[in-house]
């Protein structure tokens, strides 16, 4: 952990940039150079730049890192810090890797997406009320409970075999798909086997759900950023912002889920062309809709 | 939260435990090299190399001086926390299954597996201040329960001894005489195997998993069941915040099947379940494989998961975590 004490960071936004003239003599300039950080901490870059006028000038930036204090430790863990390694730990050297931090964001997922609460007596008001009367109108695809709920809020949507690919078939012939004594002598997978629990098998179908691309990010944004952009519009189940691994760096794009397809739809409409960190932002539905 | 992912172990975790000051992580695994990591950024401080069979449970003093350990080669060691070095090796006929260091270090209650014609015990040992004196003698010898006793922690002021395993019955045992005080009854305890038992910080009361898909939080004295938490999926692990009023309860699908089904379907995530009103607040994923070993730091800041994957996962809440409201 370590804090940098240098002069504050002035963000440069891309389109403060004045317009090169295209000539980019940089090739020119010695190249930089970094010194440190030494036992106080002290770490210091040297760079070469044309000024304005086009002379070369000498940047020199110095830097101080500092560990920030835990006052919490103990005397006696602050002392087992130094301790020397033993065992195989003792050949262990720094390439080792057998202590990681994960590249994923991982979060606490609630069961209960923190929206839904306030939604449900929300989504009985307006348009559901009309169709409660009707109640055929409301039909779920996957229990295939009448007049209680759509498709997109089944509680028991993560139990359902995939049905993305098959929805205009007849229930019948779904039936007789799923059951194994109709098909006879074909290969079940074990998770599809009668008896199994069906739970595993909707993993496509999950990640398609809901979810929405976001390119054009800028390169600082990371997903705690892309969740507290989101949030406001409902429940997010998921949010991932893509990193190429050898640089560390953001590719510029990301997705999230969100729990509720209206939500999702609420936060393309008013994100998409939002600018965000100097960028402007495109969200849109991840995979493409033929509706 | 980003988790800090520690690959030391070869086989599947089986226990993990925290010290006192919540600086230093001790991990087991069913390879042979108990572990010690610093608990804050993850870096591994050294292996404890001796054993030769699955190390099953763990505990260490309260100064952190003293580590012990319990294996499946019918040992239970003595190690010196710092250089790792065998202090004393105490021998049994059966693989030990659990460890546990009283109030003030003085005894330590070792569980024995049945094994041949042999049955399951609980063994009570005195340990010595110094080494040197350390004789291999039970000062008690408890006998009595069918299977394979998989917990047996001291209860308050070292007066009793709690186990609970293979019978699904947990016992309240006198650490003095060894009589069998109290029984969990049929109607509110456990249906399958306890695999599991944690006492709360302050010792009131203590929660036990059991394959049963449940864990159950009783009181300590009374033997009174106070709470029940219900999951999908049986329950190898379970912790207890320190700090809120958190339970979390760590399992997954029985790892033979694992390869036939999306890891997704295993549920091997790590359950946070509120202690009061016994309603899930949320789960952290991340293991590919059930979840055997779960620690809260004793801070309640941070909390590791050990999993059949071979990793520990070491997880520092998030500022969003402290602010949950259900």
């Amino acid at each position: 952990m370590a804090l940098t004490n240098s002069r504050p960071a002035v963000k440069v936004l891309w389109g403060e940039l004045e317009e090169d003239d295209g000539e980019d003599l940089d090739f020119l300039l010695p190249p930089k150079q970094v010194i440190g950080p030494d036992q106080n901490g002290i770490k210091k870059v040297i760079e070469y730049k044309f000024n304005d006028e086009g002379n070369k000038v000498k940047i020199t930036t110095t830097t101080r890192t500092r560990k920030l204090a835990n006052a919490r430790l103990s005397k006696r863990a602050v002392e087992r810090r130094s301790w020397p390694k033993f065992g195989d730990a003792i050949h262990e050297d720094v390439g080792s890797r057998l202590t990681m931090v994960s590249t994923e964001e991982i979060l606490l997922e609630r069961p209960k997406p923190l929206g839904s609460k306030n939604e449900e007596p929300k989504a009985a008001g307006d348009p559901l009320a009309q169709f409660q009367k009707g109640a055929v109108l409301m039909v779920c695809r996957t229990c295939g409970k009448k007049g209680d709920h759509w498709t997109s809020r089944c509680p028991y949507k993560d139990l359902a075999a995939p049905s993305e690919g098959f929805v205009d078939k007849p229930p019948t012939s779904d039936a007789a798909a799923g059951a194994p004594g109709a098909a006879k002598g074909a290969y079940v997978p074990p998770g599809m086997r009668a008896g199994a629990e069906r739970t595993g098998s909707d993993m496509r179908r999950r990640n398609d759900e809901n979810s929405v691309r976001v390119t054009n990010l800028s390169e600082d944004t990371r997903e705690p950023d892309l969740l507290e952009l989101f949030r406001p519009f409902g429940a997010v189940s998921r949010v991932y912002v893509a990193i190429d691994q050898k640089t560390g760096m953001s590719r510029g794009f990301g997705f999230v889920n969100f729990v509720i397809r209206e939500d999702a739809q609420r936060a393309i409409n008013k994100l998409n062309g939002y600018g965000y960190d100097s960028l402007i932002l495109r969200v849109e539905w991840a995979t493409p809709r033929t509706t | 939260m980003r988790p800090i992912l520690m690959k030391g172990h070869e086989r599947p975790l089986t226990f993990l435990k925290y010290n006192n000051d919540g600086d230093l992580l001790f991990s087991c695994a069913k390879d042979h090299n108990p572990t010690v990591w610093f608990a804050d950024n993850g870096e591994r401080l050294g292996t404890y190399r001796g054993h030769n069979g699955a190390v099953w449970c763990c505990d260490v003093s309260r100064d952190s001086g003293r580590l012990i350990t319990g294996s499946a080669d019918q040992t239970v060691k003595l190690w010196n926390v710092q250089t790792g070095q065998q202090l004393f090796t105490f021998n049994f006929d059966s693989p030990a299954r659990s460890v546990d260091f009283s109030v003030g270090d003085k005894l330590a209650v070792i569980t024995s597996d049945p094994f041949m014609e042999l049955t399951s015990a609980i063994h009570v040992k005195r340990i010595a201040r110094d080494p040197a004196d350390q004789t291999a003698e039970s000062v008690l010898v408890l006998k009595g329960p069918q299977g394979r006793i998989n917990r047996a922690v001291w209860g308050p002021l070292n007066r009793t001894i709690i186990s609970g395993g293979e019978d699904a019955v947990i016992r309240i045992w006198d650490a003095e005489t060894g009589k069998l005080l109290q029984e969990s009854d049929k109607e509110s305890g456990h249906k399958k195997t306890i695999t599991s038992l944690v006492k709360s910080a302050d010792g009131s009361h203590f929660l036990s998993g059991s394959l049963d898909k449940s864990a159950r939080l009783w009181d300590t004295r009374t033997m009174t069941l106070i709470k029940t938490y219900v999951t999908e999926r049986p329950v190898n692990a379970v912790a207890m915040s320190p700090l809120l009023d958190h339970v979390v309860l760590g399992g997954g699908q029985d790892a033979s099947a694992v390869t036939t089904t999306d890891h997704r379907a295993g549920k091997f995530e790590a359950k946070f379940y509120d202690k009061i009103l016994q309603e899930e607040i949320g789960g952290v994923k991340g293991h590919f494989g059930p979840i055997n070993a779960l620690a809260f730091n004793p801070d309640g800041k941070s909390f590791s998961s050990g999993g059949e994957d071979g990793y520990v996962r070491l997880h520092h809440f998030d500022q969003d975590y402290f602010n949950i409201k259900l």
